[in-house]
C-alpha cells in the first residue's frame, strides 16, 4: 500500500522527479527555469566533455589495454580511477537534481510561491556554502592521498613488475595470486616471516619503551620536590626539537664500526667492539634505543600536559585514606592519564608500525641475511620501498602493502571507538 | 621517624636529579659530538678529535662560498616549497575545517572518519602512483609538483586539528554574527579566523618546516641536484662518500637543525594543546 502511494503519479513530486531522470526537466516542469536550463546545460557539457576520458578510463580498468605498446596499462588504470572519481562527481550532481526537483514540487503542492531569481541564488549559495568550502581540499586529498592509494590496492591484482611492464608488455589481472605466492613461494614466504615478526617486535618494543621512558620522566618531573622544571623540560624536549632525519643521520654515524664514536670513544675502554651496523641482532638493538631517544619526548611532554590537569583534592582523598605512593599512581594518575591520552598513544604505534625514515637512514634496511630479500633490520614498509624502487616488484609491493593496510586499519578502528570528538558528534 | 623520613627523600631527590643528568648525557652526547665534528678541520672521520685541538669554521665556510657548494640553492628552493606550502596549507586546511566545524552537509561524518583513517596512511604507501601521476601532467622532478603533494598529504591532519579548535570558539560569537547580517564568508573571516590566530600558526610554521625536514618525498619526487630541498641534498652528501663528507653534513645539519629547534622549543605548547583537544575533547 504504501510503496503503491510512493509511485502514484498523479503526485507533483513523483511527476517532477521521474521527469528530471533527464537533468533539468523536472525544474522546468516546477517552473524554475533558470536553473532547469542550468542543470541541463551542466549536464550536457559534463557528458560532451568527460564521456571519451570516462569511457575509455571504464575500458582500461577492466582490460588494463589489448594492444601492446599501444595501450598503457598502468596509465589506463589511473585514466580508469580518475573516471571512477569524475563519474562519482556526476551521479551526486545528478542525484542532487533528483532530489532538488522533488523537494521543489513538493513546495508548489503545500502552495507555497516559487521564490524570485535572487532568493533561489542565495539559497543555493547558503546551502552549498560548505561544499563550496570543502571542494578544493577534497579535490586535492582525493588525487594525492586516495588516488594513489586506490592505484596501490589495484596493482596488488596485476602482475607488473621488472620483466613485465608497459609499455612494452601489458599487464593482466591476476586475482589473488601474488598473496599466493606471498605465501607459497619460499623465498617470499621466509622474507615475509622474518620482516613482518621483527616489524611487530619493532613496533610493540620500541613504543612501548619510548611511552614507559617519557612517563617516568613525566611524573619525575611533576614531583613537588623538583626545581628547575622549566630547564629539564626544555632539555628533555631537545630530541623532538632537533629534525629527525639529522638525529638518525648522526647515530648513524655515532654507530659506525670504523669512526663511530660509540665503539672508538665509549665502548673500547672496556676492550669492546660491537658490529653494531653489520650484525643484524646489534643493528635491531641500535634501531630500538635510537628511536626511544627520538620517540619518548613526545609523550613525555603529552604526560607531562595531562599530569597537570588532574585534580589534587582526588590526591588529598587518598592521603586522608592512607593510600601509598603506588596505589596513588595506579587508581588516580594512571587511569586519568591513559584515558585521555590513549588515542594519540595508539597513533603512535601505528606511526611506528610505519616508521620508514628511522629504518631507511640508519642503515638502509642492512645488513643483507642470506635466502631472503629484504635486509636483516627492514621492516614492511622500508621492504616495499625496496621492492618498488630498487627491484620493481610492484606487484609485491602492492601485496604487501595492502597486507599493512589492514592492519592500520586495526589501529584505526581502535581510534575511532577511541576518539572523544566523535562521542559528541550527534550534537550537530 | 620524621629525620628518616626527611632523609628518605632526600635521598630520592638525588637519585632523580641523577636521572636526570644521565638522560642530559644521553640527550646531549649526540648533539654536542655533531658540533664538535663541524668545526673538526679536515673531512677524514678516522682523525676527529671529540674536543678539537684547532677548531675550524672551514665546513661552514665551504658550504656558502665553495662553487662546488649547491647549499644556498638548496636553501633556496626549500624556502619557496616552505612557504607556499605554509600559506597554501593554512587557506586549504581552514576552509575545510570551519565547514566540518560549523555546517551540517551530507557526508560530514564519513568526511571526519576519512581524515582520521589517511592519517595513518604514509604517503609512501601510494608513492608509486604519485609518481606516475606527476610524470603523466608533466611536474615530476619540479618544486611545484613536490609543492602540491605536501598540501594534499597535509590536509587530513591539519583539518583534524584545526577543526578541533574552531569547536571550542563559542558558536554565539557566529551566531550573533548572523544575527546582524554578516554571511558565510565574512563570518568565517572576521571571527573566525583572528580567533584562531594561535592553532592557524601553528599549521602555517609546521608546515613550513616539514620541507625542512622530510627526506623521503623529495628523494623520489626530485631527480636533478639544482632542484634538491636541504634534507635531500644533505641526505646525498653523506650517503655519497659517507666517512669524507660527515663533517661538513655536520655544518650542514647545524644550520638547519639550529633555527628549526628553536622555533619548535618556543611553540610546541601549542601543538600539545592542539593534539590533546583534538584527541580528547568532550
Amino acid at each position: 500500500m504504501a510503496s503503491q502511494k510512493k509511485f502514484d503519479l498523479s503526485q507533483r513530486r513523483n511527476r517532477a522527479t521521474l521527469l528530471s531522470i533527464i537533468p533539468g526537466l523536472g525544474q522546468l516542469y516546477n517552473k524554475r527555469f533558470l536553473k532547469g536550463i542550468l542543470l541541463m546545460v551542466v549536464t550536457i557539457s559534463f557528458l560532451i566533455t568527460t564521456w571519451n576520458y570516462i569511457d575509455i578510463g571504464i575500458w582500461g580498468l577492466f582490460t588494463l589495454g589489448t594492444i601492446p605498446r599501444e595501450h598503457h596499462s598502468i596509465q589506463l588504470l589511473i585514466q580508469g580511477f580518475i573516471s571512477l572519481i569524475i563519474l562519482a562527481f556526476g551521479i551526486a550532481i545528478y542525484v542532487y537534481n533528483l532530489r532538488d526537483a522533488r523537494k521543489d514540487a513538493i513546495a508548489i503542492e503545500k502552495g507555497k510561491p516559487n521564490p524570485t531569481l535572487l532568493q533561489g541564488v542565495r539559497d543555493f549559495y547558503n546551502n552549498g556554502f560548505p561544499y563550496f568550502m570543502i571542494l578544493p581540499g577534497l579535490g586535492m586529498l582525493l588525487f594525492i592521498v586516495v588516488l594513489p592509494l586506490l592505484f596501490m590496492v589495484a596493482l596488488a591484482f596485476t602482475n607488473y613488475n621488472q620483466y613485465n611492464a608497459p609499455p612494452r608488455k601489458l599487464l593482466d589481472w591476476v586475482g589473488f595470486d601474488n598473496f599466493v605466492n606471498l605465501i607459497n613461494i619460499d623465498i617470499w614466504q621466509d622474507t615475509f616471516l622474518n620482516v613482518f615478526t621483527w616489524t611487530i617486535v619493532w613496533t610493540v618494543v620500541a613504543t612501548t619503551l619510548q611511552i614507559v621512558l617519557g612517563l617516568f620522566l613525566a611524573l619525575l618531573v611533576n614531583d613537588k620536590r623538583i626545581k628547575f622544571k622549566r630547564t629539564i623540560r626544555t632539555v628533555l624536549i631537545l630530541p623532538w626539537a632537533v629534525p629527525a632525519f639529522v638525529s638518525i643521520l648522526i647515530f648513524s654515524a655515532l654507530f659506525n664500526p670504523t669512526f663511530g664514536a660509540i665503539n672508538r670513544d665509549i665502548l673500547s675502554q672496556f676492550n669492546l667492539i660491537i658490529p653494531w651496523l653489520s650484525d643484524p641482532f646489534w643493528a635491531k638493538i641500535a634501531l630500538i634505543m635510537i628511536q626511544t631517544w627520538l620517540g619518548f619526548p613526545f609523550v613525555f611532554a603529552l604526560f607531562t600536559g595531562v599530569l597537570q590537569s588532574v585534580p589534587s583534592d582526588m590526591y588529598e582523598a587518598a592521603d586522608v585514606d592512607g593510600g601509598t605512593r603506588a596505589q596513588k599512581f595506579r587508581f588516580i594518575t594512571l587511569p586519568h592519564i591513559l584515558f585521555a591520552t590513549a588515542p594519540l598513544l595508539i597513533m603512535q604505534y601505528a606511526q611506528n608500525f610505519n616508521n620508514f625514515n628511522i629504518i631507511y637512514l640508519f642503515n638502509e634496511g642492512l645488513p643483507a641475511v642470506r635466502g631472503q630479500n629484504a635486509g636483516g633490520t627492514d621492516i614492511l614498509i622500508s621492504w616495499v620501498y625496496k621492492l618498488t624502487f630498487e627491484t620493481n616488484n610492484y606487484n609485491m609491493a602492492a601485496a604487501i602493502t595492502i597486507i599493512m593496510g589492514v592492519i592500520v586499519m586495526g589501529f584505526a578502528f581502535y581510534q575511532f571507538r577511541k576518539t572523544a570528538s566523535f562521542k559528541e558528534e550527534g550534537r550537530y | 621517624m620524621a629525620i628518616n623520613r626527611k632523609t628518605k627523600s632526600r635521598v630520592e631527590v638525588a637519585f632523580i636529579y641523577l636521572f636526570f643528568i644521565i638522560m642530559f648525557i644521553l640527550i646531549g652526547y649526540p648533539l654536542i659530538w655533531t658540533v664538535m665534528m663541524s668545526i673538526n678541520p679536515g673531512t677524514n672521520m678516522l682523525v676527529t678529535q671529540l674536543i678539537p685541538e684547532s677548531p675550524t669554521l672551514e665546513h661552514y665556510k665551504w658550504l656558502f662560498t665553495s662553487p662546488n657548494s649547491d647549499y644556498l640553492i638548496w636553501y633556496r628552493n626549500s624556502l619557496g616549497v616552505a612557504i607556499a606550502n605554509s600559506l597554501g596549507s593554512v587557506v586549504i586546511t581552514s576552509l575545510i575545517a570551519y565547514a566540518f566545524s560549523r555546517y551540517k552537509f551530507i557526508g560530514r561524518k564519513y568526511g571526519l572518519y576519512m581524515f582520521l583513517l589517511l592519517q595513518m596512511f604514509p604517503a609512501l604507501m601510494g608513492m608509486v602512483a604519485l609518481y606516475i601521476l606527476l610524470t603523466t601532467i608533466g611536474l615530476a622532478d619540479s618544486l611545484i609538483g613536490l609543492t602540491i603533494i605536501y598540501l594534499g598529504g597535509q590536509i587530513p591532519f591539519n583539518a583534524w586539528l584545526v577543526k578541533g579548535y574552531f569547536d571550542t570558539i563559542p558558536r554565539e560569537l557566529d551566531e550573533a554574527a548572523k544575527i546582524d547580517g554578516a554571511g558565510h564568508l565574512r563570518i568565517f573571516t572576521t571571527i573566525m579566523l583572528p580567533l584562531a590566530k594561535p592553532i592557524l600558526a601553528v599549521v602555517a610554521l609546521f608546515n613550513f618546516m616539514a620541507p625542512f625536514m622530510d627526506f623521503l618525498l623529495p628523494r623520489i619526487v626530485l631527480t636533478s641536484p639544482e632542484k634538491y630541498t636541504l634534507a635531500l641534498g644533505l641526505y646525498n652528501f653523506i650517503n655519497d662518500q659517507f666517512s669524507t663528507n660527515f663533517t661538513r653534513f655536520s655544518a650542514g645539519a647545524i644550520l638547519i637543525a639550529v633555527p628549526i629547534a628553536l622555533v619548535f622549543l618556543l611553540l610546541q605548547r601549542y601543538l600539545i594543546g592542539g593534539l590533546t583537544a583534538g584527541a580528547t575533547k568532550g
